[in-house]
């Protein structure tokens, strides 16, 4: 067989989405960031608004998610792009707007931002990638650390009693008025992959009913952070994570 | 065609300048002496005139970082603030300037450090002209000295902004805010529409075009020769800036042997100072600094050889007299006579502390 007869359309079984660029991504083999890019640009294609959405990029590991997608985006100050997305959401109502932050922007020194644009009702899509961890400054305690879990800042694992509880903003969010779809997803495995796409989907779908924030948690991983392989990673996050941070559906609209 | 004319608070006339001139989008947060702004704004719904977004943010921190997101789609952005308020703004601005973004920042100021008080000031001249976040940057900076010119100088402000693609300050403070005075108000111009902003503004995060590969709007460069290279373009554009931008009156100075340097309010009341020293035979004149950065330096410094003695008035400990003694290398005597708190001095104080400069 020959190339040319290997290349076509027929046989076609995946292709990666032209909404992603062709510059290399810096994630460390493993981690989730890759995949939940993916999804939102194979959700941006899919849905064909790629030349009316604008993302706005956090500070942490995603900080160059800017380089990855090709739509316009706008790189934050850290914790601040739920501000950002408002003001764009604002001025040009005729647009797709989403926030890509982890937990340390989201949760941490951006939860002022995260709370009252969740609460004003902005009609945004805010994606929440929580591995629980600092990853880019190299492996500090986030708000959502678990509790005993070992960190650069927490090196006898994570103690209440000195560094407090473990942060769930999303049950939070869910109880604002502002928010119309809060939901919490994983991609450990392709199942769970599978569910997150779909309410990646969903979420961007219920930005045009245009009644509040539409936001998805990615319960996801860091394997340098952690400190395990991959795969261990992904059990680790099972076993520890889950049970913390279930996944599901937490607010759905109401069908009109 | 004679203009409509209002009687309004330097507050006010700043938020009708927005409407009038078709800003785009005004994120604030409530602090005196300053709060007027966002009510007339939320009072003449200008949503509903010229389509215009007002919004009240959870903080200055969120608002400065709104109207960065709306600069980086190209619109006509602005916030104000005092003060307290402004710090807190720093790293937005260090940001805006950073990913080099047109935008309209006001300061109405009060007099510190910390919560200080609600009185007027003009002691955040360092924080403005030297860049009060952090790196390499600087801010247009305007002093308006009359309602007036807080009027005119918001869509000055926009114009220099988008010129240079950098932040823009009006640096105003408790008495300009507050005092009513007479205003010639222009009449409604339209904001700039989307096809306009494609056109003008090549570089906005607006939504991909098909003709162009994604418009990325950041301040981050982790590869050091290129971010040198940025700093380098910025910088040479605050050159350009500094060759051309600079505003300034000078006022009496034609037979004058002393100068008085003061900007805004306090140039008002230097105005009546040199009154009551002429009325004693003491012949001095004002230069007063429109744009604080770029400095009058320059002009100054020529003013200056002529002069036997140059009088700085600021309601600081003594800020401005610096950029002063620089531009005069020295040369000149030069001192800084200023109250501050929220004092405000009066001219008589002026008088008398120009003729301590006489006496030396």
């Amino acid at each position: 067989m020959t190339r040319e007869e290997i290349i076509k359309p027929e046989n076609l079984v995946y292709r990666r989405t032209p909404v992603l660029t062709d510059a290399t991504m810096h994630y460390c083999p493993g981690c989730g960031h890759g995949t939940v890019h993916r999804m939102i640009a194979e959700v941006i294609e899919e849905m064909g608004i790629q030349e009316n959405t604008i993302g706005i990029a956090p500070v942490g590991c995603s900080v160059l998610a800017y380089n990855y997608f090709d739509v316009d985006f706008i790189e934050a100050a850290h914790g601040r792009a739920p501000a950002i997305a408002t003001a764009i959401k604002r001025l040009k109502p005729d647009h797709f707007v989403f926030s890509y932050q982890g937990d340390g922007d989201l949760a941490a020194i951006g939860t002022g931002e995260t709370i009252h644009t969740c609460n004003r009702g902005e009609n945004i899509t805010m994606i929440f990638v929580n591995n629980g961890i600092y990853g880019m400054t190299g492996g500090q305690m986030a708000p959502t650390t678990l509790e005993g879990m070992k960190t650069a800042t927490s090196p006898y694992g994570r103690d209440r009693e000195i560094m407090g509880n473990t942060l769930k903003i999303t049950e939070l969010l869910a109880q604002l008025p502002g928010t119309c779809y809060v939901t919490r997803q994983a991609v450990y495995s392709p199942a769970t992959a599978r569910k997150c796409k779909k309410a990646i989907r969903q979420a961007f779908e219920y930005q045009k009913l245009g009644k509040g924030v539409s936001f998805v948690e990615v319960v996801s991983n860091c394997n340098s952070g952690w400190k395990l392989q991959p795969v261990q990673a992904n059990e680790w996050l099972v076993e520890n994570m889950l049970p913390m941070f279930p996944l599901g559906d937490m607010k759905v609209p109401d069908k009109e | 065609m004679s203009k409509e004319l209002r009687l309004m608070k330097g507050n006010e006339a700043i938020a009708e300048a927005a409407i009038r001139c078709g800003v785009d989008g005004y994120f604030g947060y409530p602090i005196t002496p300053q709060s007027e702004i966002l009510e007339h704004l939320m009072a003449e719904k200008p949503y509903e005139k010229t389509g215009m977004v007002v919004l009240q943010a959870e903080s200055e921190v969120a608002s400065i970082n709104m109207v960065y997101g709306g600069a980086a789609t190209g619109k006509r952005v602005m916030t104000t603030s005092s003060s307290p308020g402004i710090s807190l703004m720093q790293e937005g601005l260090s940001y805006i300037a950073g990913a080099e973004l047109p935008a309209l920042i006001v300061n109405v100021v009060r007099g510190g450090p910390g919560l200080g008080t609600i009185q007027p000031s003009q002691a955040d001249y360092f924080q403005t002209t030297k860049g009060g976040g952090h790196g390499d940057y600087r801010l247009i900076t305007l002093a308006p000295s009359s309602v007036q010119e807080m009027y005119d100088f918001v869509e000055l402000g926009f114009e220099l902004a988008f010129k240079y693609r950098n932040p823009v300050m009006i640096l105003s403070d408790g008495v300009i805010g507050q005092v009513m005075e007479k205003v010639e108000v222009d009449d409604y111009k339209p904001r700039w529409t989307d096809e306009y902003i494609k056109q003008n503004f090549p570089w906005a995060a607006f939504g991909k075009l098909p003709t162009r590969n994604h418009n990325i709007i950041t301040s981050l460069e982790l590869d050091s020769s290129k971010q040198e290279q940025v700093n380098i373009r910025i910088q040479s554009k605050y050159k350009e800036c500094e060759a051309k931008e600079v505003r300034y009156e000078e006022i009496m100075t034609q037979d004058a042997e002393y100068l008085f340097v003061a900007y805004g309010s306090s140039a008002r009341i230097c105005q009546k100072a040199i009154e009551l020293a002429r009325s004693e035979g003491i012949k001095v004149g004002l230069l007063r600094p429109i744009t604080l950065w770029p400095f009058p330096s320059k002009a100054l410094k020529a003013l200056g050889q002529k002069m036997k003695g140059i009088l700085s008035i600021e309601m600081s400990a003594g800020q401005m007299v610096e950029d002063v003694k620089l531009a005069v290398e020295c040369r000149v005597p030069v001192e800084h006579y200023g109250r501050f708190g929220g004092i405000i001095p009066t001219p008589t104080e002026i008088c008398e502390a120009l003729k301590k400069v006489i006496a030396k």
